[in-house]
């Protein structure tokens, strides 16, 4: 069988996609570090933040020529309003729909972060939580989408992504709850700083 | 041009210590021992940093970072502004 | 009825003899703290001492502004610059009373609640009438410290007045949690709109956009106090006492050698010397408090309570702590475990603040043990440069300024304690300290 234009935009449709889904498990890994004050081995503090950036960016681009291709493909029937509306599609509704609600918070994502300095950092943050529904959305919509997940590389690639994701969301969450708000800050910092001068017996006096 | 120059503030409630502002503002920014931002002369922006300067407050994974026109020495608390410009230190409440 | 027994050792008493036109918001001194506590909730009593105001709305902000009142919380900004700030925001305006009292050496703004709770109120009222507010709360402490019910007197008092009739205003209670910093403007401000009391950032002011994001006027309740009875007796009345800048009288929490607090009415400029005992066995005297500064013998000797003699002192009056720490203790140790109680009242939320006090108190602790601490010494300098100014409130600068005072007035001390001894001879705590937080509940 020869390669028609239907295939070779299946094709296109398809390898775009399993790059967008590297490219997000990327962008969120690094999502992750920069929360946790993080640093790539040998690269400055900057680089984290910028390569956050330029890989959502890149995934974006990715994602357009997915949606585009899938679209144009006439070998199946998705409308250009399903890619945005979930459910919509008459091709399997479900999976293209978890890729529709994984597209429009990545727009809500993408364009929040551009005009991040001008709409607050409350509104800001509240809407980048979003990035730990989209990332799912995003793996789910790839596994019930693709027609030969059973193939031994595209099922190991989904599954070391998402091994990935959930270890550095684990320690995300970890973090979180063993700081445990502001109140312990000053009394973990007293701690440490006791500690280094512990062999010493402070004057001490009782308190009243 | 404005009658006070641009005037880089940290709200150091914000700033959790990322350390991005001082790598990119290194002539401006520096860190202080526990990671923190030092700003050099009150925060003022010379013209010629003014690009780099919004680039750190945007990158600023925090927010904390702000570009300003404010009057040196506020921390944005109207009392001080109106106050005559001592540094006042040590009070509590009203 | 509240428990009328106030558990903080001492009754108000008239200032010292000789101080003409005083007291004025403390009552004239009686017999028992509980006759007084009683009789504070008189209110047909209080009007007849007292009378009906003369001055409201914006005759009074400007009255309050001729006799130069300014808030008695420690912050000593000029009362009618904020009531007319808060008036001119806009309307749906919000008046707050502030008795948090973090500080843990002061008892005047519980002294007061106790003793003439009906001017507060009466302040509270006149506040907001003159910004045009249709809510007003008083934030006070949830659990007594002195164990007794505070919160029951207020309520008893304010049920006194709505059944004569004469609040325009509602007053809701708010019971704040123990904190220091609890009753810092925008930390009050936080906890009454349902969050932790954390300072916040100063960049969102609180006389525009405070409580529920309303213009908002939070006063000491002091302040009100005395804005009260400017409301009846006029700007110059106001300034028949005090001096010419610094006019009026004050609350102060008095502590003498004996270690027993009294609280005290009197006139700003009066000389420390007739405000505390400062025999030969007094070693040092506090001013100002936790964030004040230190005073030798000889200074406190000298000068007297107001800002243009205490401030190129490093000291300050704020909310009128005064203690004379006797030569017996250690007034390093005293400071170091101080400075330890204010590390640990730090919000946490802002790196120089609860990095760099937690470093200082532990260097200072270091200083007052008797040992040489030349490095330590050395790290205080550099710290206190360090973490001035670098918080979203006061707390660091008002720590460092109370430290690097310590440094100043006990040198001779430090100079000891580098040869391997210490002169004093007591070794238990003389100042007060609170009870440290441990968890997020403890700021709720």
């Amino acid at each position: 069988m020869g390669i028609t234009s239907s295939t070779a935009l299946w094709y296109a449709s398809r390898a775009t996609g399993v790059v967008a889904l590297v490219l997000l498990t990327v962008v969120v890994l690094l999502g992750i570090l920069v929360n946790r004050r993080g640093q790539l081995p040998g690269l400055p503090r900057f680089a984290t933040t910028s390569l956050h950036r330029s890989m959502s960016l890149l995934a974006v681009a990715f994602i357009a020529v997915h949606v585009v291709t899938a679209i144009a493909d006439p070998y199946v029937t998705i409308g250009i309003a399903a890619a945005v509306i979930p459910f919509t599609s008459p091709y399997k509704p479900l999976w293209l729909g978890l890729g529709a609600i994984s597209l429009d918070l990545m727009i809500a994502l993408i364009l929040t972060s551009l005009a991040r300095a001008r709409i607050g950092r409350r509104t800001w943050r509240t809407v980048h939580w979003l990035a730990y529904a989209c990332w799912p959305a995003a793996v789910l919509h790839g596994i019930g989408s693709s027609t030969d997940m059973r193939a031994g590389w595209l099922l190991a690639l989904t599954i070391g992504c998402t091994a990935a994701v959930l270890a550095a969301a684990a320690w995300r969450v970890s973090r979180a709850i063993a700081a445990s708000g502001p109140a312990a800050r000053p009394a973990r910092a007293l701690a440490a700083e006791e500690l280094a001068h512990a062999g010493d017996p402070r004057l001490t006096s009782t308190g009243a | 041009m404005a009658d006070h120059p641009a005037r880089l503030r940290v709200n150091p409630i914000a700033c959790s210590g990322h350390g991005v502002c001082a790598e990119l503002l290194p002539e401006l920014v520096t860190l202080d021992d526990w990671g923190y931002p030092l700003l050099a002369g009150d925060g003022a922006v010379p013209v010629r940093l003014a690009r780099a300067a919004r680039r750190a407050v945007t990158d600023c994974p925090a927010l904390a970072l702000r570009l300003t026109s404010a009057a040196p020495g506020s921390r944005g608390n109207s009392e001080e502004a109106q106050r005559p410009a001592r540094a006042q230190t040590g009070r509590l409440g009203t | 009825m509240s428990m009328l027994a106030p558990a903080w050792t001492g009754l108000p008493h008239a200032a010292p003899a000789g101080e003409s036109g005083l007291p004025r918001i403390l009552p004239p001194a009686s017999e028992t703290a509980a006759a007084q506590a009683q009789a504070g909730l008189d209110f047909a009593a209080h009007l007849r001492r007292h009378g009906l105001p003369r001055f409201r709305g914006a005759a009074l902000i400007e009255q309050a502004g001729a006799a130069g009142l300014t808030g008695r919380g420690g912050a000593a900004f000029p009362a009618a610059r904020k009531l007319a700030a808060v008036a001119a925001a806009g309307p749906s305006a919000i008046v707050v009373g502030n008795a948090a009292e973090g500080e843990p050496a002061s008892s005047k703004d519980a002294a007061l609640l106790w003793l003439a709770p009906h001017l507060v109120l009466d302040g509270l009222q006149a506040a907001a009438e003159a910004v045009g507010a249709r809510t007003a709360y008083l934030c006070l402490h949830a659990a007594p410290r002195r164990g007794s019910d505070l919160a029951g007197h207020v309520r008893a008092a304010l049920a006194s007045r709505l059944a004569a009739g004469t609040d325009r205003v509602g007053v809701q209670l708010v019971e704040l949690p123990a904190r220091f910093l609890a009753g810092e403007e925008t930390a009050l401000v936080a906890r009454i709109n349902g969050g932790p009391a954390r300072p916040r950032d100063k960049a969102r002011r609180v006389f525009e956009r405070g409580v529920d994001g309303r213009p908002t006027l939070v006063q000491n309740v002091e302040t009100l106090a005395h804005l009260a009875l400017i409301a009846r007796h006029g700007a110059a009345w106001f300034r028949s006492v005090g001096t010419a800048d610094e006019p009026g009288s004050v609350l102060c929490t008095v502590r003498g050698p004996d270690g027993r607090a009294r609280v005290v009415e009197t006139a700003l400029g009066t000389p420390l010397g007739r405000l505390l005992p400062l025999g030969d066995d007094v070693g040092a005297v506090l001013a100002g408090g936790y964030h004040g500064g230190w005073l030798t013998l000889d200074e406190a000797r000298r000068l007297s309570l107001c800002n243009a003699d205490l401030r190129p002192a490093g000291a300050f009056v704020g909310a009128g702590v005064l203690v004379a720490l006797p030569a017996a203790y250690c007034g390093l140790a005293e400071t170091a475990e101080v400075a330890r109680s204010l590390a640990l009242e730090s919000a946490g939320q802002c790196g120089p603040c609860f990095n760099g006090l937690p470093a200082i108190a532990t260097a200072l602790a270091a200083v007052a043990r008797p040992r040489p601490a030349e490095r330590e010494l050395a790290s205080l300098r550099r710290w206190a440069g360090l973490v001035t100014g670098r918080g979203a409130c006061h707390h660091p600068d008002g720590t460092v300024r109370f430290v690097a005072s310590a440094l100043r007035v006990f040198a001779a001390e430090i100079a000891e304690h580098s040869r391997g001894r210490c002169t004093a001879t007591r070794r238990e705590q003389f100042l007060p300290i609170p009870a440290a937080p441990l968890t997020e509940l403890d700021w709720r």
